[in-house]
This record gives C-alpha cells, sequence and structure tokens, in this order.
C-alpha cells in the first residue's frame, strides 16, 4: 500500500509540538514556565498553517480508513482556532491556580491531536480510537486542580461515566460490524443500501452507538455527569468542555450519520429527534434553577447540543450548513462567555451568578462582551446566535420536522429568560465592591476578538457560510 | 436612500460607543445630530414616495445567504413609508425628551439608537428574515432601557415586556418557517412568496400564530398586559418610542405578513379578530377610567386606540384599512405627545397620581396646553388627525360589523369622558400648595411637543396628502386580500 504520508503533516506537526512541550517543560526553570502557553500556542498556530498544505484535497487513506477532504479541513482549522483560544484564555488561570503547566499544556495539545483524527476518521475504530484519546486527555485536565476535591470529584465523575459510556459504544460498533461486516463507513452505507432488510443486530448497534455519543454531547437521559463535572473542572477545561468536545463529536456524528448510517435513515430520525426534544425541553428548564454560572452554563450547553442534535435529526444539505454554522456560532459565543468567567474568577474567585451584580460599573467592556455572548446564545439579533439558529431552524423545518421547531423556539424563549437573569444582575445589581476590575492587555484581546467574532458571523456570515458549503459538499446526503 | 436610513441609528449606536462617557454634551450632540439626519430622510422618503406609481418603492436588494434565499431586501409601499415618517418624528421629539437624562448617558442613547435601528429595518425590510431579525432587534433593547431608567416596578416592567414581546416572536418565527417550508421556494423574500397560493387549511392554522404573534406586540387583548406595566415603568422617551412606534410594529407585522400571506387565513379568522379588536376597544376604554397613574391611563388608552387600528384592519375593507393605518399614524404621535407631556409632569412633581396632582395649568400652562391636544385627539375632536381616523375605521366598521362599530363609537364616547375628567382634573381646579415652586415645560420640550402638535393638526385639517400615500399601500392590500374597491 502507498501512502503518502504528506497527508499527514498536521498530525506530525501537533504531535511533535505536544511532545516538545513535555520536553521543554523537564528544563524550564519554575520562573520560566509562563512560556509554555506560548510554545503551545506556536504549535497551534504552526498546525493552523501546515493544514493549509492539505487544503482543497480529496484523499483516502488506509482504504477510507482517513479520510483528508474539506470538511476535515474546515474543522481542523476551527478546532485548532478554538485550541489557540483556549490557551489563550487559560494562560492566566494555570498561572495562578494550577501546578505543573507542563503537562497542562502537553495534554492539552494531545487532545487537540486527537480532536483532528476525529474529523479525519472513515472508519468506526479509527473514530473510536481517536475519541478515546480526546476522551483521556479530558479525563486528566478535568481533574487538574487535584488541590481541590471538587475538581478530583469531577474527574472521577468524568471517568467512569465515559469509560461507562466507551463501553457502550464500542459493543455497539462491535454488533454494527457483526451484522454489515464491515468497520468503514461508506462500507456501513453500501451495505445498508444492498440489503432490503435492514439487520436487527445493526439497528440495536446503532441504538447503543447513539447511547454512547449521548453521554459525549451531552443529550438528555445521558447528560447527568456535565453539571457536576462543568462545576468541578479548573473553568477553562469547562469552556473546553462545553465546546470543543461538543464541537468535535457532533463533526464526527454528523459524517458517521451522513456517510454511513444514511440508507437507515427512517429508523434513526425518529430516535434522534426525539433525543434532540428531550434534550432542548429539559435542558433549558433546568438551567432556570440554576445559582452558580458555569452549572447554568452547563445546562445551557445541554439546550445547545439538544439544537445541535436537531440538525443531525433533519440530516440534509441545508441541515448540515445550518449544524456546522450553528457550532460555529454556539462555539464563539460560548467561549466568549466563559472567557468572561474565567477572567471574572482570576480577578476575584467567585463564580456565583449573584457575584455578577454591576459588573457594568467595575467593568463596562467585560459586562458588555458577556451580554453580547448570552444574547447570542439566546439567539437574539444582531448576535451570531440569532442567524445560526434561524438557519438550522429553517433547515429543520423544510425537512418536515416543523414539531421539533415548535420545542426548539421554546426553548429558545425559555433560555432567554436565565440569560436575562444574568444580564439583570450586570447592568441592574449593586456591587459589592466599587472598584473597577482591570484586566490584563491579553484578556482585552481575547474578549475583543470572541465579542467581534459573535457579531460578524452575526451580521456579515456570507464568507464563513461559503467555507460551510464547501465542507458539507463531501457528504453525502439521503434523497 | 432606505439603507441610510436603517444606517443612521446604526452609526449613531456605534459613534456613542466610542465617546467617553465623561462627555456627555458629545454624547447628546451626537444623537441629536443623527436623529435630525434621520428625521431629514425619514421626510424625504415620505415626500418622495410617488403614490401614483404604488407598489414597493426604492428597493434595492443584496445577497447575504444564498443557500437560505435570505436577501437584505429594503422597500417601501405607502403603508411603511407613513411609518418610516412616524419612526423619524418620533425619534426626533424622543432624543429631544430625553435631554435632561443623567444617569448612564451613554449607555442609554446607545440602546436607544439600536431600538431604532430595529424599528427602522422592520419597516422597509422585504425579506421575512431580516423582517424578523429588526423585529428582534428592537425588543432586545427595552429591557435593559426600562430596567436601568425606569421607575414603578420597572424590573417586573421590563421583564414582563421582554417575555411577553419575545414569547410573541417566538409564534412569528414558527409561523416564518412553515411558510418557508410550506412554500419550498428557498427563499424568504416576501414579494416571492406572496405570490404563492397557500393552501387553505395552511392558511387557516398559521394565520393565528402572525395574530397573535404580531398581535401581543400591538397590544391585542388579552395579550395586552405587558404594555400598561411596560408603558408606566420606562423612561419616558422610551414610553413614547414604545407606544408611538413599536406597537406600530406590531400592527404593521400583522398587515405585511400575515394579511399579505394568508388572505384566506385571515378572512377565515376575521370574526375573531374583529370580536378581539373590539374587547380591545372597550376594555382598554373602561379600564382607562379606572386608572390613577397617568401613565396607566394613557398606557390603557393606547390599548384602546391600537385596538381601534386593528379594528380597522380586521374588516378587510379599504375604508377601514385606511383609517387603520392613518390611526396607526395619528395614534403614534398623540401618544408619543400624551407620554412626552406626563414625563414633564413627573420629573416636576415625582408623582402622576391624578388624586394628588391638581391646577397644574397655572404653573405650568404649556405643558397643559401640549397636553389638552394630545387629549382632544384621542377622544376623536374634528379637525385633529385621531378624528379623521376613527372616522375611516368606523365607516369600515359600520359597513362590514356594525355591532363592532356601535361600540367602537360607544369607547370614543367613554374617551371623552376620561380624558376630559382627566383634564379637567390634574390642570384646572384650585392648585395645591405643594406645587406652588414647579416649573412649566423647558424650551426644548415645548419645542418637541410642538412639532407632535403641529403634525397632529396638519394631518387633522389637511389628510389628504397622508391619505393618498396610505390608500396606494391599501389598495395593493386590499386586492390581495380579494376585497378590492
Amino acid at each position: 500500500m502507498n501512502v503518502d504520508f504528506a497527508l499527514f503533516i498536521p498530525e506530525f506537526v501537533m504531535a511533535g509540538m505536544a511532545l516538545v512541550v513535555l520536553t521543554v517543560d523537564l528544563f524550564l526553570p519554575q520562573d520560566r514556565k509562563h512560556w509554555l502557553p506560548y510554545i503551545a500556542l506556536v504549535g497551534i498556530l504552526g498546525t493552523m498553517g501546515s493544514v493549509f498544505t492539505i487544503a482543497g484535497k480529496s484523499e483516502e487513506l488506509y482504504g477510507g480508513l482517513f479520510l483528508v477532504d474539506n470538511f476535515a479541513v474546515f474543522f481542523k482549522v476551527f478546532l485548532l482556532a478554538v485550541g489557540a483560544f483556549m490557551v489563550l484564555a487559560s494562560a492566566e488561570y494555570v498561572k495562578k491556580n494550577l501546578t505543573r503547566p507542563g503537562e497542562f499544556y502537553g495534554i492539552l495539545l494531545f487532545s487537540i491531536l486527537a480532536m483532528m483524527t476525529m474529523t479525519a476518521a472513515g472508519e468506526l475504530l479509527t473514530a473510536y480510537i481517536s475519541l478515546e484519546l480526546f476522551s483521556f486527555s479530558l479525563y486528566i485536565l478535568a481533574s487538574y486542580a487535584i488541590h481541590r476535591p471538587k475538581s478530583v470529584e469531577a474527574g472521577l465523575k468524568y471517568i467512569l461515566v465515559g469509560a461507562f459510556s466507551s463501553a457502550i459504544l464500542l459493543y455497539g460498533l462491535s454488533l454494527i460490524y457483526g451484522s454489515l461486516g464491515t468497520t468503514t463507513f461508506s462500507g456501513i452505507a453500501d451495505a445498508l443500501a444492498g440489503n432490503d432488510d435492514i439487520p436487527v443486530a445493526f439497528l440495536a448497534g446503532l441504538v447503543l452507538v447513539v447511547v454512547g455519543f449521548g453521554f459525549k454531547i451531552t443529550a438528555v437521559p445521558f447528560h447527568m455527569w456535565a453539571p457536576d463535572v462543568y462545576e468541578g473542572a479548573p473553568t477553562p477545561v469547562t469552556a473546553y468542555l462545553a465546546v470543543a468536545s461538543k464541537a468535535v463529536s457532533f463533526a464526527l456524528l454528523l459524517r458517521l450519520f451522513a456517510m454511513a448510517f444514511g440508507p437507515a435513515m427512517d429508523e434513526w430520525r425518529p430516535i434522534i429527534a426525539g433525543l434532540a426534544a428531550a434534550t432542548i425541553v429539559l435542558g433549558n428548564l433546568v438551567a432556570m434553577a440554576q445559582h452558580n454560572i458555569k452549572r447554568m452554563l452547563a445546562y445551557s450547553s445541554i439546550g445547545q447540543a439538544g439544537y445541535l442534535l436537531m440538525g443531525i435529526a433533519a440530516l440534509s444539505p441545508l441541515a448540515s450548513n445550518g449544524l456546522l454554522f450553528h457550532i460555529v456560532g454556539y462555539s464563539a459565543a460560548n467561549f466568549a462567555a466563559f472567557a468572561c468567567i474565567i477572567a471574572y474568577e482570576n480577578l476575584t474567585g467567585k463564580e456565583e451568578i449573584s457575584d455578577y451584580a454591576g459588573l457594568s460599573r467595575r467593568q463596562p467592556f467585560m459586562a458588555l462582551v458577556l451580554s453580547g455572548a448570552l444574547f447570542s446564545l439566546a439567539g437574539l439579533p444582531v448576535f451570531a446566535g440569532f442567524a445560526t439558529k434561524f438557519y438550522l431552524f429553517a433547515a429543520v423545518g423544510n425537512e418536515g420536522l416543523l414539531w421539533l421547531v415548535i420545542v426548539a423556539v421554546a426553548g429558545s424563549l425559555v433560555s432567554l429568560y436565565y440569560y436575562l437573569m444574568v444580564i439583570k444582575q450586570i447592568y441592574l445589581g449593586e456591587p459589592e465592591e466599587d472598584e473597577p476590575l482591570r484586566l490584563s492587555v491579553s484578556t482585552v484581546g481575547l474578549l475583543g476578538a470572541l465579542g467581534a467574532a459573535v457579531v460578524i458571523f452575526g451580521v456579515y456570515p456570507g464568507p464563513l457560510i461559503n467555507l460551510i458549503e464547501k465542507a458539507t459538499a463531501v457528504l453525502p446526503m439521503p434523497v | 436612500m432606505l439603507l441610510i436610513l436603517v444606517t443612521v441609528p446604526a452609526t449613531a449606536a456605534g459613534v456613542i460607543l466610542v465617546i467617553p462617557s465623561s462627555r456627555p454634551g458629545a454624547i447628546k450632540g451626537t444623537a441629536l445630530l443623527f436623529a435630525t439626519v434621520g428625521l431629514a430622510f425619514s421626510v424625504m422618503t415620505f415626500v418622495a414616495y410617488d403614490h401614483a406609481e404604488a407598489g414597493f418603492q426604492f428597493q434595492r436588494q443584496w445577497q447575504w445567504i444564498e443557500s437560505l434565499g435570505v436577501t437584505v431586501h429594503f422597500g417601501v409601499d405607502g403603508i411603511s413609508a407613513i411609518m418610516v415618517l412616524l419612526t423619524g418624528i418620533v425619534m426626533f421629539t424622543g432624543v429631544v425628551m430625553s435631554w435632561s437624562i443623567e444617569k448612564r448617558l451613554k449607555e442609554y442613547f446607545f440602546l436607544f439608537m439600536i431600538l431604532l435601528t430595529g424599528v427602522y429595518g422592520t419597516f422597509v425590510s422585504l425579506d421575512l428574515f431580516f423582517l424578523f431579525f429588526f423585529y428582534e432587534l428592537a425588543v432586545l433593547p427595552m429591557y435593559l432601557l426600562i430596567a436601568v431608567w425606569g421607575s414603578t416596578r420597572k424590573e417586573y416592567g421590563a421583564l414582563k415586556l421582554v417575555l411577553y414581546l419575545v414569547g410573541g416572536s417566538v409564534l412569528v418565527w414558527i409561523a416564518l418557517i412553515a411558510v418557508y417550508a410550506e412554500a419550498s421556494l428557498g427563499t424568504f423574500n416576501l414579494l416571492a412568496l406572496q405570490e404563492v397560493e397557500f393552501a387553505k387549511d395552511f392558511q387557516n392554522i398559521f394565520f393565528p400564530l402572525f395574530l397573535i404573534g404580531f398581535g401581543v406586540l400591538a397590544g391585542l387583548w388579552p395579550f395586552h398586559t405587558w404594555s400598561p406595566d411596560g408603558h408606566a415603568a420606562a423612561p419616558t422617551a422610551v414610553s413614547m418610542l414604545h407606544a408611538g412606534v413599536l406597537m406600530k410594529l406590531g400592527a404593521y407585522g400583522i398587515i405585511r405578513v400575515g394579511m399579505t400571506l394568508f388572505p384566506e387565513g385571515v378572512a377565515h379568522w376575521q370574526v375573531l379578530f374583529i370580536s378581539l379588536a373590539t374587547v380591545n376597544v372597550v376594555y382598554g376604554s373602561l379600564a382607562a377610567m379606572a386608572q390613577r397613574d397617568l401613565k396607566y391611563i394613557v398606557a390603557y388608552s393606547s390599548v384602546a386606540h391600537m385596538g381601534l387600528v386593528l379594528m380597522g384592519l380586521a374588516t378587510l375593507e379599504r375604508t377601514g384599512m385606511s383609517g387603520a393605518v392613518l390611526q396607526m399614524f395619528s395614534h403614534g404621535i398623540m401618544t408619543a405627545l400624551f407620554f412626552a407631556v406626563v414625563g414633564i409632569i413627573y420629573d416636576r412633581t415625582h408623582t402622576r397620581d391624578i388624586d394628588l396632582l391638581q391646577g397644574l395649568s397655572k404653573r405650568m400652562g404649556l405643558a397643559a396646553v401640549l397636553f389638552i391636544f394630545a387629549g382632544l385627539t384621542s377622544l376623536g375632536m374634528p379637525g385633529l388627525s385621531g378624528f379623521v381616523a376613527e372616522v375611516l375605521v368606523f365607516v369600515g366598521a359600520f359597513r362590514t360589523f356594525p355591532v363592532a362599530g356601535v361600540f367602537g363609537v360607544i369607547a370614543a364616547m367613554l374617551t371623552a369622558v376620561y380624558i376630559l375628567r382627566l383634564i379637567a382634573k390634574v390642570f384646572y381646579g384650585p392648585l395645591d400648595d405643594r406645587w406652588q415652586g414647579i416649573q412649566d415645560a423647558a424650551r426644548h420640550e415645548v419645542f418637541a411637543g410642538a412639532l407632535l402638535v403641529i403634525m397632529l393638526v396638519l394631518v387633522g385639517v389637511y389628510p389628504t396628502p397622508f391619505l393618498d400615500v396610505i390608500n396606494s399601500g391599501v389598495d395593493t392590500l386590499a386586492a390581495g386580500l380579494g376585497v378590492g374597491e
């Protein structure tokens, strides 16, 4: 077999940089450890640059096991950007709250590597192994604040639930392999299309796969771990869980369902649609009752996972575009919100919603970005959330799932209420202290960039949509 | 030209954002400058609109999201032209009336301008996506505007208002997506969609979503309860803008989206529609009689007058609908004037309780004159705009649903009762000692008020140019509904 290793350049670069970070850490004296995030950042940006060597190519490696196409390239660039923001957002937090920064950034880079291969996987086991590498990195990161019992508890809970769900997923994969005799996505689709009857064992496997992924993407009723883990994990890791982990899981899910399970759409559509509805309803309703802002965002991100699931349930070219668009918009807004929360925690050490009282007077810029991010999550114009939700919901409605759209817009209304409760604190609350909060220059830059992204995707999404259309064009769609 | 209309307030918001809050003069100056430009362009749009030619004019279209079929498409017809004029006037006077605001001035004018961007955008958008975009944009800043700068249970009023309005827009959203899917043209363009003949059942199911969804903002009974609480809580200029222009967005939405897309749907629900409107009129008037707070009185009278708008629309008859649109304009100006004067009074006396206010005309002669003009318009005094509009609505109603017309006339009489009583009580009679030292309306306030009064009189004595423009839009609407001349 002749393999063009040049197509792996981004993965090689990333893996190399992860090792570099770990090695450099050994030789860096304690007072120079703050260099590490910059090395990691260079690694990420370098990888992003190297992704352009594979841009525009369309290749299958190892017989469809590893795919290089626009879809993978789109997500690689996007996830690397998320990774870069993650490094920037966590630098100060890590310096203040965590020991051993070397491993933190090293593992972070490994998790990005795992995400990159997840987006390229064209076969069940490759997908599974990438997912495991990713999950293991997150288990460690979630429990990284080892001096804080909550973080350790979060990590433990996450490992147990994660291992459990991986086992289910693997069992599902084995059933699919057993019934169809192949593990490549395109092979599965061919086998399904060739069969008049869909084998029962395949359906059982499909359900188990959905359950396994359900845990990863926090779909109701497999979401219970999320709020505790989100609350306990170090805040940058929470942001990473809420954004990167969801985005990449949905990238994999979309590819899997479009490329492999497409012919069996009639069987799984009701299941996914039902999951989506339950996720939207529960996530949004329970979010209303939260007092801790991380927990609130955990539930809100459960609700958001429900919206994203709608895109899988509808599965059409338009819906896939909507799904990717919403992933990007949601990620920008959610990351902007988390960047504010991280910065606020760095300054004050507080994370209750009531602690945000009077933020607009102490730090008007952060108040503006946080409000914009929350309004975007609620789906109000001029922010990204409005355009992405509208696109996604219209696409889903177009596939005849109007009832699901009704659930979703009702969920949006509920979500506005709890986001408004935070905004009310920010603008109307009386601050306990009056002295202004000072942000570092890099934080201002980070918040400004994310805030700008949230607005730009909302008012001028044309270029982004073009890229998204190129990415989804490689996915075969059921007719 | 329409693009400029939308970008004027948006630019103003941007400029205000970068002016440091330590320079209130510059912020106010910027707001006034942009408001003047906005007013100028509004007037130009209205004047330049050729009613003989009718149809949508000044159209411009830009690609936005091709795959979804969304374009930025602006254009005005007779109905939106007069709404644009109304917005310009209320925006300008609203800025003038906000002159005395000191608290967080920068944020105030920023949100104020965002709100106006939404209002202008809604009136000129011919793409359903953007119509909805701007419609939501207009709702968004309301929460903060009321909750920060308001009075009287402001947080409650603000939250109630926003949840009601967004609740309404959720219904609109559902219906829009249903329309998109049903038409399967892959476009949100209103002009393309109105060519589609939707199945009768489909129209019957989804028209109520538009009626109620937009109706919430128009103060449709029984979804109006946010309005008195919200208006009472809001600061003066926001009340002016909200009752004056924003409630019109609701009625405008019913016309532009509901009645245009679903001619059979509106015919099917006509009886319910006109019944609700009639309840609106009567209930609003009765409720206004029972109130003691000046703002609540004006707010309930707004509910009643918006009821007249809805009644006129529900007649599905040319005269009635023309009256409805003129009433939208007239009520917008009148309510802005009402809230402006109430704001002035509250500013001086710190109360709006009519039991405490007495004989104010002795100290506030100018304010009293302004209020009396608004009051007389409200009760339908000939020579003022309200009369023309109400007569048209009643003519339309008597032609189609005489019972509704009768109730409408009764309500108009009730209005006369509470307005005259109010004027007598608050402005005449012995002057209470505690109001000895109060100041009359300041020069800029009188200026803003006078501008509004001039419009009321102008429409009252010479409505022809206004009706010409309105009729050119209503004719198209009527033709679409199949009721013609």
